[in-house]
């Protein structure tokens, strides 16, 4: 017979194993689905998780990857940490390189060491501006900042789409919804001869180095963590949950905001429509499966990141439709959610005695 | 001794024959890259319409859909390139610097990018379809059929292919009635079935009894059959989604160019090109004409897609004014084709200001 009892305390031990927990039931349920959609489960699962990143190439594509989900959601960590529901990181991105973009722009065919220092800036500056709406809109008019954060990202993506489309469109595109090429002094240097990775990995490394040291040694990190547990406390302590509010919106809107510069003065080179595969939503899935802490995330946007390159050559070379990415990133979350129920709750074996 | 010899000798230079034919057919294997999925009943669909016929040739083909115009574009040209295929079509405008960024890498690889205009290396083409002669069309049946004498029209984005398709719908209408007005709605996407059916609504409540579209979901000649106004299938032949609303479609045919272009690779005729097809060489299709069109009607259609497919009618004959009255094309003559590519500006009897 099986019984289910609740803990007196939550494991710290499950806490750290379902994680691994939902990758491996991730992995069991995506290759059940390939077996009844026709496809030899093992040889999909190779093309899916091991054949993309078995070169040196597709290793560097994966880190590419990875560098904005993991920046992303170490920003998100400082924010959930603190029982705050920033949904619009996809929107912080958006806004930090329109802000990022103009700035590059108005730079077009200069060079100089200083261009690049000041896009980077100009791209995390806009992203806290774009984060400090539903952050002020919380702390002074209570509104709730799911709703606020999430419908914001729309926003941003109308007012790029105005942007490209009308007065930053390149003059000799033909009208085409784009702007001109960045100049080489406004890109973010690429780290080796013929890779895309660049110099956006180590914001990414930074920013995880960073929170570890503010969750973990400063004050501010102990509030936090306060508040995620209770904010009734935090308020009998004393603490000033508004000031702190903004703070972890400003941080998480910096760390998008500057996801969004490392596309667009990374890989992609300009401004236009499509800047982001929706990485400000998935990020959310990496920043609950890392558990909030900087060694997970970074472990987390690898896994994550894999989904996305593993659902291309799973097409190019087994013909598998390639939105199965999105269903992997799907059941991870899901896996992650439901085994989190171990957390409160242990289940028991009990054996009839003979 | 000598018989034998020869019997072999012939029949070496017969296998052999036969191993570098079949080898050349079967080697050759064919990639295309999609920005939709391939059931979008619109524009990916149809190039996955064209990629069938290239298997059908005989031809190997792999495809990889919904790729978007980010960073990821360039990985999977680089991964398709990089596994063995020969020729990549990237069948949508953002892949343009991506195409042309891989294909420098990979100078033994041919590329075909549709609708842009970069071509940067001797291993890139570019292919279009001149769309604006099926909305010559378009037109003529929407001025004919229109009883409001207002025609609505959903445009995606203010680029000169749209705008030039909205050029020469209109002055087909006017042609045939002097008296009617486009009014444009802009719903700045290709594919976006709820937009789209909000801005049909739109045109439909300012009193357009006939639709245009110049994006690529079956949402609007739905929202069309249910209020009970014309429509046109955009891309692919949309009678199906909306029976009574459609009275025919402007199909992209791409096989044709397709199979040629593979077939070129494999004979290793293939050049830099740079295709713009219309109706004559059947890159541009009109779907079956539908029977609540009056019969005099038909046969006239059916004589101006005979007329434009042989050049004896042009989309753009002069006189055509703009807006403002200001003379484009001259009586007699045609606008050419550098002209049409730029195209920015409204004709006569359009209704708003191109957005910008």
């Amino acid at each position: 017979m099986i019984k289910i009892v609740k803990r007196d305390q939550p494991s710290r031990a499950i806490f750290f194993f379902t994680p691994v927990l939902a990758i491996f039931l991730t992995l069991v349920a995506g290759g059940l689905i390939f077996f009844v959609l026709g496809f030899k489960p093992f040889e999909a699962l190779k093309f899916f998780f091991i054949v993309p990143i078995a070169d040196k190439y597709g290793f560097s594509e994966l880190l590419l990857k990875a560098t904005p989900l993991c920046l992303i959601a170490i920003g998100l960590s400082f924010c959930f940490k603190s029982n705050n529901w920033n949904i619009g990181a996809e929107g912080q991105l958006t806004f930090g390189a329109i802000v990022s973009g103009g700035v590059a722009l108005l730079f077009y065919e200069q060079e100089g060491f200083y261009i690049l220092p000041i896009v980077i800036l100009a791209g995390a500056i806009g992203g806290m501006l774009y984060a400090s709406i539903p952050a002020i809109l919380k702390t002074y008019f209570n509104t709730n900042e799911i709703l606020v954060s999430l419908m914001l990202v729309y926003v941003s993506k109308l007012i790029l789409d105005y942007l490209v489309v009308g007065p930053w469109s390149n003059p000799e595109g033909f009208n085409f919804p784009e702007t001109r090429q960045f100049s080489n002094s406004a890109k973010l240097p690429l780290l080796f001869e013929g890779l895309r990775i660049h110099a956006g990995i180590f914001l990414a490394l930074a920013a995880a180095v960073i929170s570890w040291f503010v969750f973990y040694k400063t004050y501010l990190g102990f509030q936090m963590k306060v508040s995620g547990f209770s904010l009734k406390t935090a308020k009998y302590a004393g603490y000033k949950g508004k000031k702190m509010i903004i703070l972890v919106f400003l941080i998480s809107g910096a760390c998008a905001g500057l996801a969004g510069v490392g596309e667009i003065t990374g890989p992609i080179g300009q401004l236009h429509r499509e800047i982001s595969p929706d990485y400000g939503f998935t990020a959310i899935i990496v920043a609950f499966l890392g558990r909030l802490h900087p060694v997970g995330i970074i472990f987390a946007s690898l896994v994550v990141a894999i989904t996305y390159l593993g659902a291309e050559t799973a097409q190019i070379f087994m013909q598998i439709p390639k939105y199965t990415g999105q269903v992997f990133q799907g059941m991870i979350l899901f896996f992650l959610l439901a085994s989190d129920y171990l957390l409160f709750f242990k289940i028991k074996f009990i054996g009839s005695k003979k | 001794m000598h018989k034998f010899f020869i019997r072999s000798f012939v029949s070496s230079l017969v296998l052999l024959f036969t191993f570098t034919v079949a080898a050349i057919a079967k080697d050759v294997k064919a990639a295309f890259v999609y920005i939709g999925p391939t059931g979008d009943h619109g524009w990916t669909y149809q190039h996955d319409v064209g990629r069938k016929a290239v298997e059908a040739a005989g031809f190997k083909t792999t495809y990889v859909e919904g790729v978007p115009e980010s960073a990821d574009a360039e990985r999977v040209l680089r991964q398709l390139a990089n596994s063995g295929h020969d020729v990549i079509f990237t069948t949508s405008f953002g892949y343009m610097n991506p195409t042309n960024k891989v294909a420098k890498e990979f100078p033994n690889v041919k590329f075909e990018h549709a609708t842009g205009y970069k071509r940067e290396h001797p291993n890139v083409s570019t292919y279009a379809a001149r769309f604006y002669e099926g909305r010559t069309i378009l037109g003529t049946i929407a001025g004919t059929m229109t009883k409001s004498n207002v025609i609505g029209y959903v445009a995606s984005f203010p680029i000169p292919e749209v705008i030039r398709g909205i050029n020469s719908f209109t002055l087909a209408a006017q042609k045939v009635n002097p008296n009617i007005k486009t009014k444009i709605v802009w719903a700045f996407t290709w594919y976006d079935p709820g937009k789209e059916a909000e801005a049909a609504k739109a045109l439909i409540d300012q009193g357009a009894d006939v639709i245009a579209q110049h994006t690529d979901s079956t949402a609007i000649v739905q929202i069309a059959e249910k209020a009970g106004v014309y429509a046109f299938g955009q891309a692919s032949d949309m009678d199906k989604f909306a029976p009574k609303a459609v009275l025919t479609s402007v199909e992209n045919n791409w096989g044709p160019y397709y199979v040629d272009r593979v077939k070129a690779v494999a004979n290793g005729t293939w050049s830099q090109k740079d295709t713009w097809h219309g109706i004559g060489d059947g890159m541009v299709v009109i779907s079956d004409l539908d029977s609540q069109m009056p019969a005099d009607l038909r046969s006239k259609v059916k004589k101006l897609q005979a007329d434009l497919a042989s050049g004896k009618v042009h989309s753009f004959t002069g006189p055509i004014y703009d807006q403002k009255g200001n003379l484009m094309v001259a009586e007699g003559k045609t606008a050419d084709d550098g002209m049409l590519a730029g195209m920015m500006t409204y004709v006569k009897g359009v209704e708003g200001d191109i957005p910008k």
